[in-house]
């Protein structure tokens, strides 16, 4: 418990001297160089106590790589740290933590099949004579989550508890184990709109007591709502450090892509005239224990968005349309041309491509190339006996990197080096290089920074004014709204409802997602 | 630049290796190198590695393109006593060894076909599938020869084992020619790329169109096939198939071969010809012992230390703690903003 | 050529002792025999010698291959006491864990003949052990190789079997026996062929290279035949004649050496019996019908053939039994 002493003290002085106090925890002039690329290039960084310091950037701006080295994960090519005044060197996160810096992930990185007690306490039992003092663990434990404002059995597996109070554990946890700083890495973004309050009236009490608070997320309303100052990273560079009650959400978004967004909220939905023919046809397509049999057509030049919850089907629809899993019933054509499709390789002959939504699982081929990732959906077509040279290799994979600003340092890089948002794009290039006739993406901006975010969004829209016909399942309505001609609603493994013209709005996609009544035209 | 390349692929430690081992083998033995002519053929210390080294980098031919898909074939062994047995079986009892030596590589194709389907259809986890036919093949080569070893005398058969061919021994010219088919058909198709693309992910692969299937049958008939030659090889040489012994223990020879070429056993990049240098630094190591004199209860603990060696020095941390140690600290150049 | 004579009849009485077996009185007996498996060619023959000795006694054998593992044979053995038999034979693969089966036999009074292989149990558990005396193997063949060389110096290259096994370990002691008191007969070179023919002649071939092309080699000892017809093959690749050139002496008394004798390029092979039945018949006769206590340890003959012993028809005799 001397960690919780020292965190009371520190809470006392920090508070007086809240604005101007000494960093508890600062990074100076920080290089980190994985191979060729420079992931962090001079970098400061400081957090001083009691405040809730925000870390922005876009993917490969640096974030993760900044806090591994803050966190003793990586060692750094260059420059220092320096914790309450003195250089430290972190050899590992073990030692990082017993200096006082506590880390909590997206994922809970605790024990889902032990009690809430065992898992607070795990490694550091209080212990007399040798043995464990069960008793005493569930009373400091109880005790301990009431300070967190939670009154919970802490006897219960916490496997059995809602991701928010497990992140709260995870940060009891950190916050016991460490006690000066505590760096949160996107813990908001399994968490709903009430449990996301709870956990920031846990920061508050943290900042209260004097803790050192880095908070890294891709939600700039909630950086406002709870940061004091942010730092905002570009490319392995610094761009700079200010306080956020001087700054607006504009000028941190320009401040992280270097440029305004390119669409707004306020984009009008897309004129279903646009369209051409008829591109593909699904009839009757269905599968007893994926989904009921739907009928959809999409024409050239049109997006088709999908909306609906989580399991409601939308993914189980796609993954039909492509063979990944193979249809019970249904016809699909292709420009009038009926096809089979029972597996993924005759989807493609068919000229259709899958963006999925587990971009790491289904998506990328973590130890290859970017060239080779971009090309293999065109050379699995051509076939074994049609090699693409390498020249034409170099050729297509500089022509599609080039088209949908690709950053990487060269092509022959192993694409698990990129960032999320550029290996989206890989596999984006891989289907444009395959010259497709329909695309499916699957969450195409999910995990991805705001700016290429907006890149995504904007491509989508090109690909249509080309002529491709798209569909695009995605469970940010803002998105579906400002792209999409039509919009598909699933509910309950059915498709519920279609949307055409002035009814895509988010408010009445909600509606449709939540019940019938808006739903101005269901699906026969 | 092709230049460049071949340099840099010379500059590889499994290079290394081997230019170590026969130096060690030359200072036990100062005749390693001493090669001459006799009967028509090459002979020599040297050319005796080559030789006995061929079952193993035949094997390992095939076994490479299975490790780069992520699985393993652990029956190979086997399968060479399976075609061994097949063959001297029928050359012994009067077929002509042209029709014997077909019937023995389709046996092993079959078996490897085998293992395929169990992988693929039945998706059964390669190690356990393929240690099916590992035991019930040997099994199944020592019901073929009723238990004995199964002699024999026809000529085009104990050529396979023995015979030479523009004074190289028949095993040497046979891995050599194997090698570089197999090469050329994975680099100059789109075979290599599709196969390192199943390996790294299998899910991945099959999003993007490719029939892993097939290829995984393919990939793993192959295996057979190579050790269905290699199981030809053994034969010829002991003019016998020995059902007992013959391939045993090999395929982890060959396993060793695949890795010491550099190729991971969690899938991906692989290369042929490094698979091969793998087997040649093993049977350097062998045949090394052989000549050194040491008591052979040294065998094993001298084997296993400089295989231990090498796989320290090819590790990537090997790597950077050599090129840290051994280059001069200069400040990486500022990279011009973009 | 008189030890040779001497040693040639102390055989043939062997043998002539072997088949006039008075072993009547097993007619009718139910004898369970537990083989370790198939793995090699002699055991194959042991097989099917037991199986032949045991008709021709008008034995009931009950037979039980454990293919390599001791929890078959005591499986077997449990089945074999079950069945109330009458005694039982077993060539154990492992020489320990054999107290609890073998005490529960003793209790249901059957006796127990240990054949090929010996046991880490207490005495009094079997019956008998018959085995051959491989440190007598390999002092025949050394002593073989003492009378035949003379006076001149004689450089012999071993192949050893499998390292740490107990045949390769006692073959050597026994020809580095028969070969001590002659001083100018020495071993330069030892390595393991792991008892097969290709190691054999892998080995052989770098004994050839690092000997100068084998010239200066005089003979080659192998711990098995099966070594020293891959050996054979070697010499003749590196253009020498086995035989001849260099001389062949090995263990086992397989087909095949007498093959490769009858061809002029094997010397000598000293016996490993696979009739391990028939002494263990005769055993279990004396002690059965007239009470009679056999000793202990039953050691096997290990004769020595060379080309004077018929080689082809040993090799036709031979190829019958399932070598």
């Amino acid at each position: 418990m001397r960690a919780k002493a020292e965190l009371w003290q520190a809470g006392n002085g920090g508070q007086d001297m809240a604005g101007e106090s000494h960093p508890v925890l600062e990074a100076r002039g920080i290089v980190k160089i994985f191979g060729q690329h420079r992931a962090l290039d001079g970098v400061d960084f400081a957090v001083r106590p009691g405040e809730v310091h925000a870390l922005l950037g876009e993917n490969g701006a640096g974030k993760s790589t900044l806090i591994k080295i803050l966190t003793g994960a990586y060692q750094p090519d260059g420059g220092e740290i320096v914790l309450d005044g003195a250089p430290v060197r972190f050899t590992d996160p073990l030692n990082a933590q017993g200096s006082g810096i506590g880390t909590v992930y997206q994922e809970v990185n605790l024990l889902p099949n032990r009690s809430v007690a065992e898992n607070l306490f795990l490694g550091r039992q209080p212990t007399r004579f040798g043995l464990v003092q069960r008793h005493a663990i569930v009373t400091q434990a109880t005790a301990l989550m009431a300070t967190y404002g939670l009154d919970i059995d802490v006897r219960a597996e916490l496997g059995s508890y809602s991701v928010a109070v497990q992140q709260i554990v995870a940060i009891a946890r950190a916050v016991e184990l460490s006690g000066k700083v505590l760096v949160l890495d996107e813990p908001t973004a399994s968490l709903d709109r009430n449990e996301v309050e709870k956990l920031f009236e846990v920061i508050a009490k943290l900042k209260a007591r004097g803790l050192g608070i880095i908070f890294i997320t891709h939600f700039l309303d909630q950086v406002f709502a709870v940061a004091d100052r942010v730092t905002i990273l570009r490319n392995g560079q610094l761009i700079g450090t200010r306080d956020l009650s001087t700054l607006t959400a504009t000028e941190v978004v320009r401040m992280m892509l270097g440029k305004d967004l390119a669409y707004g909220h306020s984009s009008l939905p897309v004129a279903e005239a646009a369209k051409g023919p008829v591109k593909v046809t699904f009839t009757g397509l269905g599968r007893a224990d994926r989904v009921a049999p739907f009928t959809l057509s999409l024409h050239e030049g049109e997006v088709v968005g999908v909306a609906g919850l989580l399991g409601s089907g939308r993914t189980e629809m796609a993954r039909l349309m492509f063979g990944v899993d193979t249809a019970d019933e249904g016809d699909i054509t292709v420009a009038g041309k009926p096809v089979k499709i029972r597996n993924p390789a005759q989807a493609v002959m068919a000229g259709f491509g899958f963006c999925p939504e587990d971009r790491k699982l289904d998506g990328i081929f973590g130890e290859l190339s970017v060239r080779e990732n971009i090309i293999i959906a065109l050379q699995a077509k051509l076939g074994w006996f049609r090699a693409l040279q390498r020249d034409e290799q170099d050729e297509i994979a500089g022509r599609y990197a080039d088209d949908l600003d690709i950053r990487a340092a060269n092509h022959d890089m192993p694409v698990k080096l990129l960032s999320g948002g550029n290996q989206q794009k890989v596999i984006l290039a891989r289907w444009l290089a395959n010259d497709p006739t329909f695309l499916i993406l699957d969450e195409p901006t999910r995990g991805i920074d705001v700016g290429a975010h907006a890149e995504i969004v904007r491509t989508i829209n090109r690909l249509r004014e080309e002529g491709l016909a798209l569909l695009v399942i995605s469970s940010e309505l803002d998105e579906v709204v400002a792209y999409s001609n039509r919009v598909v609603v699933m509910r309950d493994r059915q498709m519920v409802a279609e949307l055409h013209g002035a009814d895509i709005t988010p408010a009445v996609i909600v509606a449709a997602i939540a019940d019938n009544t808006l739903t101005p035209e269901p699906v026969t | 630049m092709k230049r460049q390349a071949l340099t840099s692929a010379l500059l590889r430690p499994q290079f290394a290796a081997l230019a170590a081992v026969l130096f060690i083998n030359w200072l036990l033995f100062p005749g390693f190198f001493t090669i001459t002519w006799q009967d028509g053929r090459l002979f020599g210390s040297l050319i005796d590695v080559l030789n006995r080294g061929a079952p193993v980098a035949i094997l390992a031919i095939g076994v490479t393109a299975v490790i780069a898909t992520k699985g393993v074939d652990l029956s190979v062994g086997a399968v060479m006593a399976i075609s061994g047995a097949v063959a001297a079986v029928m050359v012994s009892t009067g077929t002509p060894a042209s029709i014997a030596i077909p019937v023995a590589l389709l046996a092993g194709l079959v078996c490897g076909f085998w293992n395929g389907v169990l992988v693929t259809y039945l998706d059964i986890q390669p190690i356990i599938a393929t240690l099916v036919l590992m035991v019930a093949g040997r099994g199944l080569a020592q019901l073929i020869t009723e238990g004995s070893i199964v002699t024999f005398s026809d000529p085009l058969l104990s050529y396979i084992g023995t015979g030479a061919l523009l004074g190289l021994p028949m095993p040497v010219v046979i891995a050599l020619v194997l090698m570089i088919v197999t090469t050329l058909a994975v680099r100059r198709t789109a075979l290599g790329l599709l196969i390192e693309a199943v390996g790294v992910n299998r899910s991945a692969a099959r999003f993007a169109g490719i029939s892993s299937r097939l290829l995984l049958l393919m990939v793993y008939s192959f295996a057979g096939f190579c050790a269905a030659i290699a199981g030809l090889i053994v034969a010829g040489d002991i003019r016998g198939a020995d059902a007992n012994n013959a391939g045993l223990w090999l395929e982890l020879d060959a396993i060793l071969a695949v890795v010491l070429g550099g190729t991971s056993l969690l899938g991906g990049r692989f290369s042929i010809p490094m698979s091969v240098v793998g087997a040649l630094i093993i049977q350097a190591m062998n045949t090394g012992i052989l000549i050194s004199g040491f008591s052979p209860q040294f065998n094993l603990v001298v084997k296993s230390a400089v295989i231990i060696l090498i796989l320290v020095l090819q590790s990537p941390q090997a790597g950077q703690w050599i090129s840290r140690r051994f280059t001069p600290l200069t400040p990486p150049p500022k990279r011009s903003a973009e | 050529m008189s030890i040779i004579k001497k040693l040639a009849l102390v055989a043939g009485i062997g043998a002539l002792m072997s088949s006039t077996a008075y072993a009547e009185g097993l007619s009718g007996k139910v004898i369970g025999f537990s083989q370790i498996g198939s793995e090699s060619g002699w055991r194959a023959a042991e097989t099917s010698v037991t199986r032949a000795e045991a008709e021709r006694l008008g034995v009931d054998l009950k037979f039980a291959d454990a293919q390599q593992k001791q929890e078959n044979q005591i499986k077997a053995l449990r089945g074999f006491i079950a069945q109330g038999v009458d005694a039982i034979l077993i060539a154990p693969v492992v020489s320990t864990g054999w107290e609890e089966v073998l005490t529960e036999a003793k209790d249901a009074e059957i006796p127990v003949v240990l054949l090929d292989r010996g046991i880490d149990a207490p005495e009094d558990l079997y019956l008998t052990s018959v085995a051959s005396d491989q440190v007598k193997e390999g002092r025949v063949a050394g002593e073989w190789l003492v009378a035949n060389v003379g006076d001149k110096d004689c450089k012999v290259v071993e192949l050893q079997g499998t390292v740490g096994s107990s045949p390769a370990i006692n073959r050597k002691q026994g020809f580095e026996e028969g070969i001590a008191a002659a001083t100018n007969i020495s071993i330069i070179r030892s390595q393991t062929g792991d008892f097969t023919r290709s190691k054999g002649k892998e080995v052989m071939e770098g004994f050839l290279k690092a000997e100068g092309g084998g010239a200066d080699i005089c003979a080659v000892y192998a711990h098995n035949d099966d070594m020293a017809v891959g050996a054979i093959q070697a010499i003749k690749d590196a253009g020498l004649k086995p035989g001849s050139d260099i001389l062949v002496v090995s263990i086992d008394a397989v087909p095949d050496i007498f093959a490769a004798m009858a061809a002029g390029e094997a010397n000598a092979t000293v016996e490993l019996t696979p009739n391990m039945a028939g002494p263990a018949f005769e055993a279990l006769d004396a002690f059965l019908n007239a009470g009679t206590m056999p000793e202990k340890f039953i050691i096997t003959e290990s004769k020595l053939y060379t080309p004077t012993d018929d080689p082809q028809g040993e090799y036709d005799r031979r190829k019958g039994l399932g070598y």
